[in-house]
């Protein structure tokens, strides 16, 4: 008890960090579940739905599966970083995500420490970036100690791809700092507070309209998604720089995507979405019901889908999801609780809005070509937000200079 | 043994064991990851002595950029092991001898000069963190000059790389 | 909590210098040797920054900032070049290297 009491903020940190890590794995998991539910309503289809009621048992026979199947390590190859790959993606990807700031910082446990972010960086951004461009390595190792010519020619372009937009993804972004002044995200947030006419957020969407654009686009690249996979082009290399990995070292590199996907679209959120705060004038107290009434409404629809269409022990899982939604909803009814998840709430309703988008995304368009991607990333991409970030720049400077 | 120490000593062991691993390793690909363990290592330490603006930059440019175009270019050319056939004599007879020569130089002039007396006391690590404004303010100001040159010399590099990577028609 | 002294940052900054400079005598492959001016800078910039922190001042900082950008411009000519050399010449032995002309 001494060591807890005289570090408060360590303790804090590891205790944020367990809570998050479990949050952001489970999220993961689910996230498998909702993009194989999206594509497969797009494309009128099912999706899963034999495992648990719709499939939502799924991401859990999947871990048990990725975990008891044999583990192929190829003679050839390196065996030290061929099992270092997946690691460093996995831990490169999670570790991103603690600096993200889940809602206002005004939230204070009683010792004085950040409920909502494990840390709060003066230069925050600058250190997200540190991380993710270190997620290269996963790929490009993988692909390099795997000794397949396949897996090779993955991790080659995987890194040259990453590389590239890299540049375009940081610039698109320096737009926003310009704006605010600053690389804190909580500063950053709170630099979008405010309405034009009293009913639009003065979020950097609208001022940033190109920069988000490019941000997006540069964003589904280093993330590897269609329709820039090129790294994983199956129709040319198989599975890409993964093609030797298999059992949970492949469902590493697979988390490791998820958790780059959902850093991107926090910093989305972050940059031009206004972060944790509410899209509606705080005068509009109503708005502290949502997140309940969200809840209470799933919870509608699935008493009502239980009783109507489940049979069996699909009936009995769905009841179960059912009342947790309920009991749910009631307790953010609670006034209190209410006001203090609405920065979470709005923060993962972006987030989820984002996510959607990567995900619909994937189900309408088809892959670049090799050549037309990189020209794609540097002809056109790389002009456009360097263009957006002069432009930027200049209506800042613009009354400095006229006042002399 | 107060945190700082124990972390210095950590990321310091840490850094030359990279460093030999560097050395000794036989493919290329090891030396490149050692280097960049070396360079997070490094990181590390700027962060405790207050720059975390330059660690950030260490990792995103050193570890980042300038080490993934390393292991890019290995992958590329596909180089295998290192040949060690003939080695020079001078280097091995030489080169080692006056390595550590210059390491004792070195660290007599810590011991005994005026300023390394000074430093070696630890003069002036109090201060707090570095600003990354102040920081931003120096080079756009006092060192404009240096910078815009540091631009003008990337951009003969982009143009350097361009041509020596064109194919001959 | 006493803060590490800047003597001790300064003698890491040398011994990381002095396995840069073995490195770059001992080592044949010509990327690896590449690697090894490039962990001289880092230890180089090591000592940049425990000064700047030991006066107090930003201009140690300055300096390693500029010290990175020269060495990403070294990094890109130098990989251009050695990615020629190791088309010519079919090997990254610089032992091979022994010739001006192509």
């Amino acid at each position: 008890m001494d060591f807890v009491s005289q570090h408060p903020v360590l303790v804090a940190a590891v205790v944020k960090i367990a809570v998050l890590l479990f949050i952001v794995m489970t999220a993961l998991a689910y996230l498998t579940w909702l993009e194989r539910k999206v594509i497969a309503h797009i494309q009128s289809r099912w999706g899963p739905y034999n495992v648990g009621a719709h499939g939502l048992l799924q991401p859990l026979a999947d871990g048990i599966k990725f975990l008891f199947k044999e583990d192929v390590t190829p003679p050839a190859a390196d065996r030290l970083i061929y099992t270092l790959a997946p690691f460093l993606a996995l831990a490169l990807g999670l570790s991103a995500i603690a600096l993200i700031p889940f809602g206002p910082p005004s939230a204070l446990f009683p010792n004085g420490q950040q409920i909502f972010s494990v840390v709060d960086l003066n230069i925050g951004l600058l250190f997200l970036f540190a991380i993710t461009s270190m997620g290269v390595y996963g790929i490009a190792l993988a692909g390099w100690s795997s000794n397949s010519k396949y897996a090779l020619l993955g991790g080659l372009r995987s890194s040259a791809q990453m590389i590239s937009y890299e540049v375009s993804l940081t610039i698109s972004v320096v737009g926003v700092i310009v704006l605010a002044g600053t690389l804190n995200f909580n500063e950053l947030i709170a630099a979008q507070k405010g309405y034009w006419l009293h009913f639009i957020p003065r979020w950097n969407l609208l001022p940033q309209f190109v920069g988000f654009l490019c941000y997006l686009t540069a964003a589904i690249a280093e993330t590897n998604r269609v329709p820039f996979d090129l790294p994983e082009a199956e129709t040319e290399l198989v599975a890409g720089f993964h093609t030797e990995y298999s059992a949970f070292k492949f469902a590493m590199f697979f988390m490791a995507e998820y958790a780059n996907m959902i850093t991107v679209s926090c910093l989305a959120t972050i940059l031009f979405l206004g972060g944790w705060l509410s899209p509606f004038p705080e005068t509009w107290t109503w708005q502290n019901y949502l997140p309940g009434a969200g809840l209470l409404m799933l919870a509608a629809y699935c008493a009502w889908n239980t009783v109507s269409e489940m049979r069996g022990i699909a009936r009995l899982q769905l009841g179960v999801v059912t009342l947790l939604a309920g009991g749910g909803g009631l307790i953010c009814l609670y006034p209190p609780i209410a006001a203090g998840i609405q920065g979470p709430f709005w923060f993962t309703a972006k987030i989820l809005a984002i996510l959607f988008f990567y995900i619909w995304m994937r189900a309408t368009l088809p892959r670049f070509r090799y050549d037309q991607l990189m020209s794609f990333g540097w002809k056109l991409l790389l002009p456009v937000s360097l263009a957006n970030l002069v432009i930027t720049a200049f209506v800042i400077i613009w009354p400095l200079l006229r006042k002399g | 043994m107060s945190i700082p120490i124990i972390l210095f000593l950590v990321c310091a062991l840490v850094a030359v064991a990279g460093a030999v691993v560097l050395i000794l390793a036989r493919e290329p690909i090891h030396s490149a990851l050692a280097l960049v363990v070396v360079m997070m290592a490094l990181a590390v330490l700027y962060l405790l002595l207050g720059a975390p603006f330059i660690a950030a930059v260490q990792i995103i440019v050193y570890a980042g950029a300038i080490m993934v175009l390393f292991v890019f270019v290995i992958m590329l050319l596909n180089a295998g092991v290192e040949e060690r056939t003939d080695f020079s004599k001078l280097a091995k007879f030489a080169g080692v001898p006056l390595g550590f020569f210059l390491l004792l130089e070195i660290a007599h002039w810590l011991a005994h000069s005026p300023i390394g007396a000074a430093i070696a006391n630890g003069a002036g690590s109090s201060a707090g963190e570095s600003s990354t404004t102040e920081l931003s303010e120096m080079l756009f100001r006092q060192y404009l000059f240096p910078f815009e040159a540091t631009s003008i010399l990337i951009l003969i590099a982009i143009l350097g790389a361009l041509v020596l990577a064109r194919k001959e028609e | 909590m006493s803060a590490v002294p800047i003597s001790f940052y300064l003698v890491l900054s040398a011994i990381l210098f002095g396995l840069g400079v073995v490195a770059f005598v001992f080592k044949r492959n010509i990327i690896t040797i590449f690697m090894s001016i490039e962990l001289m800078l880092n230890a180089v910039n090591l000592a940049f920054v425990a000064f700047a922190r030991a006066r107090g001042e930003l201009d140690g900082l300055v300096f390693v900032f500029f010290v990175i950008v020269v060495a990403a411009a070294e990094a890109a000519v130098g990989l251009a070049i050695v990615i020629m050399l190791a088309q010519n010449r079919q090997s990254l032995n610089v032992e091979r290297v022994n010739l001006l002309k192509l």
